[in-house]
């Protein structure tokens, strides 16, 4: 007991260490870059300026800005939609069936990311997989055009992130006691009240650190956007990436870091107040 | 005075491999009775307190409440609430929400789920316990918050799954009688599960024994453990010996094996074992076919050497016919 301080100090050290070079350093340098001002060809030069950040302010970056967080928001919500009725039925499921519908999340992460959005070129595209199906069935005519549209997008980005809230909302809902269910209905629960107030309830920490996975990557995943959503989409990231890499300006890109990275984390913490830290921190 | 609050007709049950769980159980029971159903461990009796509550179908036969058929009701309409095994008390809600929860879903107003759960923590004696989360309790303070919710719905049958097996001996010896008064002071009819015949003996005014999907039989304690029908309720009420004696199978219990007096059924029999415990002598005895049969009695009965040879029987009026298992 007497130890207790000194031995934390040892064991904490490393983790200290290493958040400090690898995390505190390069967002101070961000945010340091962030204010100085781009040279003529390469590099920063020493002026201190809020250009930077005036600039973000035209329409033109606000704009980015603004799709950028409707995305996350779309593929959040449907992520929620789709996502937490699959992972609860999962946990409610026999050995048998949680398996197979597991070896379903599971077996895209065997291949690489990249590759399996070119898989969706391959069913979006015209007369592609998709267009086939259906005038085949005859419910279109002519190719629906979906490649390099926004719909493409969404799709890319809930295909990629789903698994992650379903996997979060399985833990939760594998964790929960059903008798809790049983004696709700006993207690003149129906079946949806039941589910409301006990089940949904002791789920909610699985379905709020989903959302938050899905949220928090959707923000940056503008791989997703660029490969089919051509050049049409235009996010926060690939802006990032374009005025670092042909722009060659890293003042204002990191000042757009800077921004991006502000604004999530106040939606986050905004988030983490209505929902409630207390569900967050896992009651089981 | 005969007023039967719940019957149960020919209830049967299998579940999918098959296993036959409920043959056929039929029970009358009465208004403001404690009956418990007695039987070891996958006799049944969890499986029919639960067709009760409605958290299971009965395959065949009738559930009936106070003149109507619930067989099919779903559990949340019907006028009876349970107490579980592990309490199921929800862990997200306060004492005061877990007890009010019943009351809320009926559109109780907010001032009288107040009164009724001040109401119930007073007569279960927890007292300010109302913010308390249920992690924040001992064992024993669950069972009653797990009864107060049960019982603030003012059910017309209230279930109990052996809420006691998780207390140590003592509280549970304290939370048996506190039960029983419990019961008297509402009014209300308990059913209640244990494997524990003691508990049984302690707290009912009748016992149903189970036996693999049977009721072997039903009476007041007295009538089980004097008048045992089979030999399995003979066993498992009290220890007694089952010995076949000429016309028929008996049931004697260990305290009435006697070696002198106006004994019959003689047999001839070795001693096996003498030990000392809670007070009372047991000698084992093992017969001439091989058979065990144990006897008890007060006090030290230094006389009576292991190895040697004894006469052994009973008073005619100790002996009680049974039939072998019913099922």
């Amino acid at each position: 007991m007497k130890k207790k301080g000194k031995g934390n100090w040892v064991l904490l050290a490393p983790i200290y260490i290493f958040t400090i070079i690898f995390v505190a350093f390069p967002i101070l340098y961000m945010f340091l870059l962030s204010v100085l001002s781009r040279a003529e060809v390469w590099g920063v030069d020493f002026k201190f300026t809020l250009d930077n950040y005036k600039r973000i302010f035209e329409p033109l970056y606000l704009n980015t800005f603004k799709e950028s967080f409707l995305l996350a928001f779309l593929t959040t919500g449907f992520n929620i939609l789709i996502g937490y009725p699959y992972g609860y039925f999962m946990a409610r499921m026999n050995a048998v069936w949680k398996k197979r519908m597991m070896m379903l999340i599971m077996i895209p992460f065997w291949t690489s990311a990249l590759i399996r959005l070119y898989g969706w070129i391959i069913v979006f595209r015209s007369n592609g997989v998709l267009d086939k199906i259906l005038m085949g069935i005859g419910i279109t005519d002519e190719p629906l055009k979906l490649l390099y549209s926004y719909p493409a997008v969404v799709v890319g980005m809930i295909y990629s992130l789903l698994p992650f809230m379903i996997l979060s909302v399985y833990s939760s809902a594998e964790k929960v006691d059903y008798t809790l269910v049983e004696a709700a209905r006993d207690l003149g629960a129906s079946s949806f009240k039941a589910f409301w107030t006990v089940t949904f309830k002791l789920t909610l920490p699985g379905l709020l650190s989903g959302i938050i996975l899905t949220f928090i990557p959707s923000m940056g995943l503008f791989f997703i956007a660029d490969i089919l959503g051509g050049n049409k989409i235009v996010l926060v990231g690939s802006l990032i990436q374009e005025q670092l890499t042909k722009g060659r300006n890293l003042p204002f890109a990191a000042a757009l870091s800077a921004v991006l990275m502000i604004l999530t984390s106040l939606l986050i913490g905004l988030y983490r107040r209505i929902a409630g830290t207390s569900e967050l921190e896992g009651l089981v | 005075m005969n007023d039967v609050i719940l019957q149960l007709k020919r209830i049967k049950k299998s579940f999918d491999n098959d296993t036959r769980v409920l043959k056929s159980i039929d029970l009358d029971i009465q208004r403001a009775e404690f009956i418990t159903l007695l039987g070891s461990s996958g006799c049944g009796k969890t499986t029919t307190l639960r067709i009760i509550a409605g958290l299971e179908l009965p395959d065949e036969g009738e559930v009936i409440l106070e003149g109507q058929d619930i067989t099919r009701l779903e559990p949340n309409k019907r006028n009876v609430n349970t107490v579980f095994q592990n309490y199921a008390l929800f862990p997200h809600m306060s004492v005061a929400e877990n007890i009010g929860y019943g009351l809320k879903l009926k559109k109780v107003p907010k001032g009288e789920i107040a009164d009724k759960v001040e109401q119930m923590l007073r007569l279960v004696q927890l007292e300010g316990f109302e913010k308390r989360k249920p992690d924040q309790l001992s064992g024993g303070q669950r069972q009653r918050v797990a009864i107060a919710r049960a019982v603030v719905n003012e059910p017309k049958v209230l279930l109990l799954d052996e809420p006691l097996g998780a207390l140590d001996l003592k509280l549970r010896r304290q939370m048996q009688l506190e039960l029983k008064r419990l019961q008297k002071q509402l009014g209300i009819t308990f059913i209640y599960i244990t494997h524990d015949q003691e508990e049984a003996i302690n707290m009912s005014d009748r016992i149903a024994v189970m036996n693999q999907g049977v009721l072997e039989q039903i009476g007041t304690p007295n009538e089980i453990y004097y008048r045992p029908r089979t030999s399995y309720v003979a066993d498992f009420v009290g220890n007694a010996n089952i010995l076949y004696c000429g016309d028929g199978t008996y049931a004697i219990r260990a305290e009435n094996i006697l070696m002198n007096g106006e004994t019959v059924c003689v047999h001839t029999a070795s001693v096996v074992e003498k030990s000392f415990a809670g007070g009372q002598l047991r000698i084992l005895f093992r017969l001439q076919d091989g058979q065990s049969i144990t006897a008890s009695r007060y006090g030290i009965d230094s006389d009576i050497q292991v190895g040697s040879e004894l006469k052994i029987g009973w008073l005619p009026e100790h002996a009680v016919k049974v039939v072998d298992d019913l099922s």
